[in-house]
């Protein structure tokens, strides 16, 4: 699942908006802000969005458990089985399966996801989770949040806030899947030929 | 990892004709949904509004259920025809049936029929829907095979470099000739041992090794698979009683532990105890009957998926095409 | 009296006269008037001229195994569109199989088809007729009713007659006509639910098979009994490399047996079923390239005597179906001169051993009088156009069905004048195709 390295040529029209120092400090704020907000870590459970939700949720569990001196149960979710545009994807995404390994029941599950866009995606992860019980509450953290609601979905912890156009894409690298930790924002590749 | 290149469909009609990439891609997103299976909520909402037609125009109660279940668990809405219901008993053809089936546009077809080749004749008639061969005279019946193979990989870990043998009617068997088809293309070496009425030598050109003693046939082998020896064989002259077949053919305990102590054991459908397969044997550790149901389930959530949404996507653009136009 | 018609300029080959050359043939009163050399019929006045210039000028073609459906299944054939296939396909001759509905087992039934044919008038229609009642392989058919009413000679096609026995009567009675007995070979139990030949296609498509031994004991069956009685047998649509052997040791051992071949068995294998092809589903089936290969041999060398199209229409509903269900046979009138011609340009076969084998070689076979380009012989007569192209299209095809597994095929090689009792039949004009 390794991206190809992002060549310094590759990235020509990119601009950086967070470099690795501001990510970690972003991480290390949305930890202390979850502990605060919630008297603790008792009951809470950290579930990140595949994929890049997935490396953020872990390191935000690390840091709270560092923290707090204690285990935090963590997940993942893949909302491929529960997206709203799959009528219009002519690709067969792999499905590559959400991992509760834990009772969602009476947990406070601090959701985890690198960007926050139209909210589609959080919603597809939120109906995921609650297939699996009766959680106490789901929080959203996200490392950014670019704007462009389509649903009633707002974040509870934020990295950044990004001002982008719609049409520009953010990129989220991190180093569990890229080799660096940055947040970028370039221009929408053009269309594939033939695609 | 890009799926595009690997896409699975529009329809399922064999193991024939699949790449080994795609075989590996249904498996990988059929052991996905095995989980599905084992939540609270079984189900996902994936194919709301999506239908899924069950015609098994012959009779079938595990296949059948296997693929309702299936369709359910995806929220699709599944819709089962059977012989007795349809109107090919009033002497409709199956390209009527096809047509008023077509006209409800179901985005799935699951057709078992009882003539090889049935479902590559619908597929051809069909514009709107995915067609899923759930078996097909005695051609072959894929999600079975699938459904085996995921068996075998969730439990040795792995689906090449095996040694896979077959026991008892290869000739007749759309499971056999399916599983032979996957096997093969696998690279799995691929063994048939039964009496000669049942292992024509035509089979070594799909590259089956022919085998009429149990022991050399099993020596070394990791799966063993169990083909169902009907009654009705003894008609046609096949075999002179099953009980005559047992003698020689029987999958026994000792017979595994001595030759092939590492195998697991499948068995695709119905059984006769002490006649394919020793009691011991079926309800013993190498078993994985149960397993082989439950990861039916799984596989066929994997095909009516992979083949819905594409299906869905496929329309959708002919939709738009002809409302721009 | 009709107009005469002069056919110059073309290349008259005509084996069973031994007349291979440019020659210009002069028809009067429905016969050949003269054959002479070219030039000789400049100065005629009041006669139809054929510029036959660069063409094939050959006896009328004569086919043995055709299926024309009526009376009973018109749906599928009538005498009258599979004679206008006939002269469509340079056959001016031919022997229609009795399972019609009812079988043709009686002289009413003989007289009605001829009676159609003669109404159609498009065509030499010669009956057959059962063996056996109802084709139904178990008491004899009346054969000299049959006889005298018309039949050329007897068959039970599509099926056998399993019964050896009555295998044996047949040929016996039958002799004292000096009539043919020609026959389909398939042992029925081996065959049983046979949808195309056994063998690893069959074994991948998962269909039930026609092994080759069910054809080729059945013709071993037949040899040893024409032996027995001395009678004549014909076997028809030999499809096997082993039935041909057969045939040719029957024959060098004196045994008074021909046979036939199709061109569809000389030209496909049982590859052609792959998908699950219904229109390449045929009794008896495809089989193998070895099995081409052998037949091709021995319709050259004269084991096999005569090529036959097994012409079989059928409508779209009962090849629109699954594979096993669906019916057996394909069209043959109108793709058997192009399939030959393929042959010939493959180097299979030679130009005049294609002539001979659906000329005099078939009507040898039937103990009948084989047309001919001689002075005095009726005038059936084919101008075949070895160079035009054609792309076998429905359109194109005659037959009221349009079931051939070589539709949409260009082929070069075609019938392009065909003369009934000195008519004019068919024309494919020179704009066409």
């Amino acid at each position: 699942m390794t991206e190809p390295k992002k060549q310094a040529a590759e990235k020509e029209g990119w601009v950086r908006v967070l470099d690795s120092d501001e990510v970690r400090r972003a991480i290390t704020r949305i930890a202390h802000e979850i502990i605060e907000r919630n008297k603790g870590a008792q009951s809470l459970a950290v579930v990140g969005v595949r994929t890049r939700g997935e490396h953020l949720a872990e390191r935000i569990a690390k840091m709270i458990e560092g923290i707090e001196n204690m285990t935090i149960p963590r997940g993942v979710v893949d909302i491929t089985l529960y997206r709203d545009d799959i009528a219009h994807n002519p690709e067969q995404p792999l499905v590559r399966g959400t991992e509760l390994p834990f009772n969602v029941d009476k947990k406070a599950i601090i959701l985890v996801d690198d960007v926050l866009f139209t909210g589609r995606t959080i919603r597809a992860a939120i109906d995921a989770i609650i297939d699996y019980g009766r959680p106490r509450s789901v929080q959203l953290a996200v490392l950014c949040d670019r704007g462009h609601r389509e649903l009633p979905i707002r974040a509870d912890y934020v990295g950044k806030n990004l001002s982008s156009s719609k049409q520009e894409v953010v990129e989220v690298c991190l180093s569990e899947s890229d080799d660096e930790d940055a947040v970028y924002i370039r221009p929408s590749r053009k269309p594939k030929e033939g695609a | 990892m890009s799926s595009t290149d690997l896409k699975i469909g529009p329809h399922l009609l064999g193991i024939r004709g699949l790449s080994r990439e795609q075989v590996e891609f249904i498996l990988a997103t059929a052991a996905q949904f095995v989980e599905v299976s084992e939540r609270p909520i079984k189900r996902v909402p994936t194919l709301r509004g999506k239908t899924v037609v069950n015609l098994f125009l012959e009779a079938s109660t595990r296949t059948r259920t296997s693929f309702e279940i299936a369709a359910k668990r995806l929220s699709a809405d599944a819709v089962n025809i059977g012989a007795k219901d349809s109107s090919v008993t009033k002497g409709e053809t199956l390209l009527d049936t096809v047509w008023t089936l077509q006209a409800m546009a179901p985005d799935v077809i699951v057709m078992r029929h009882p003539s090889s080749g049935a479902a590559h004749f619908i597929a051809q008639h069909l514009t709107r829907s995915a067609v899923v061969n759930a078996g097909d005279g005695l051609h072959e019946h894929p999600t079975q095979a699938l459904l085996d193979a995921l068996t075998i990989k969730q439990k040795l870990g792995k689906l090449t470099g095996l040694k896979i043998v077959l026991v008892g009617d290869v000739f007749r068997g759309r499971v056999a000739r399916s599983n032979i088809f996957l096997h093969t293309l696998l690279g799995n070496e691929v063994r048939a041992v039964a009496p000669p009425t049942f292992i024509p030598p035509d089979l070594a050109q799909l590259g089956v090794k022919l085998y009429h003693d149990l022991p050399s046939a099993l020596d070394g082998a990791d799966v063993v698979m169990s083909l169902r020896i009907k009654t009705e064989y003894l008609q046609d002259a096949f075999i002179p009683s099953t009980d005559e077949y047992c003698r020689r053919f029987c999958i026994t305990e000792p017979i595994l532990a001595k030759y092939a102590p590492e195998s697991i054991v499948l068995a695709p459908g119905p059984f006769n105890r002490g006649i394919e397969m020793s009691s011991e044997v079926v309800d013993g550790p190498r078993s994985q009957i149960s397993k082989q149901v439950n990861y039916g389930v799984a596989v066929r959530m994997a095909v009516i998926y992979l083949l819905a949404i594409r299906q869905g996507a496929m329309n959708l653009s002919e939709h738009l095409k002809e409302h721009s136009a | 009296m009709s107009k005469k018609i002069v056919l110059i300029g073309g290349r008259v080959c005509d084996p069973g006269s031994g007349v291979d050359g440019d020659f210009d043939v002069l028809i009067e009163d429905g016969k050949v008037a003269a054959v002479e050399k070219p030039g000789a019929f400049a100065g005629l006045q009041d006669v139809d001229v054929e510029n036959v210039a660069g063409l094939l000028v050959v006896p009328g073609l004569m086919d043995v195994h055709v299926h024309l459906r009526e009376p009973g299944f018109e749906w599928k054939e009538t005498v009258a569109t599979g004679s206008a296939a006939a002269a469509a396909g340079g056959f001016t001759t031919v022997c229609c199989m009795p399972n019609t509905k009812p079988v043709n087992d009686s002289g009413q039934t003989t007289r009605y088809i001829l009676e159609r044919a003669r109404e159609a008038g498009l065509a030499d229609v010669l009956p057959i007729g059962a063996i056996t009642k109802g084709s139904e392989g178990v008491e004899l058919a009346p054969m000299i009713e049959l006889f005298e009413a018309g039949c050329v000679a007897f068959s039970d096609d599509g099926l056998p007659v399993m019964d050896a026995n009555v295998m044996r009567r047949a040929l016996e009675y039958s002799s004292m006509l000096g009539t043919v007995l020609s026959v389909h070979e398939e042992d029925l139990n081996l065959s049983r639910g046979f949808a195309m030949n056994e063998g690893v296609t069959s074994l991948k498509l998962g269909l039930k098979g026609f092994p080759e031994a069910a054809e080729n004991v059945m013709i071993a069956r037949d040899i040893e009994l024409a032996r027995l009685t001395g009678a004549r047998v014909h076997f028809c649509h030999v499809s096997t490399a082993r039935g041909a052997l057969l045939v040719k040791r029957a024959k060098e051992d004196g045994i008074k047996v021909t046979a036939e071949v199709t061109p569809h068995h000389l030209t496909l294998t049982e590859t052609a079923c792959e998908d699950f092809n219904t229109l390449a589903k045929v009794s008896p089936p495809l089989r193998l390239d070895e099995d081409v290969h052998a037949l091709r041999e021995a319709l050259e060398s004269g084991v096999l005597d005569c090529i036959a199209s097994d012409h079989a229409p059928h409508d779209p509903d009962t090849k629109n179906c699954a594979f096993s269900e669906a019916s057996n046979g394909l069209l043959g009138l109108q793709t058997n001169v192009p399939l030959l011609f393929r042959l010939v340009q493959r180097g299979d076969i030679s130009l005049r051993r294609m002539i001979e084998s659906a000329t005099t070689a078939p009507a040898r076979c039937f103990g009948i009088e084989p047309n001919r380009i001689r002075k005095g012989s009726r005038a059936n007569i084919a101008v075949l156009d070895p160079n035009r192209k054609i792309l076998l299209t429905k359109e194109y095809l005659c037959s009221k069905s349009k079931n051939t597994p070589f539709l949409d095929q260009e082929f070069q090689g075609i019938a392009v004048k065909t003369f009934v009792g000195g008519r004019k039949v068919y024309d494919l004009g020179v704009t066409s195709a």
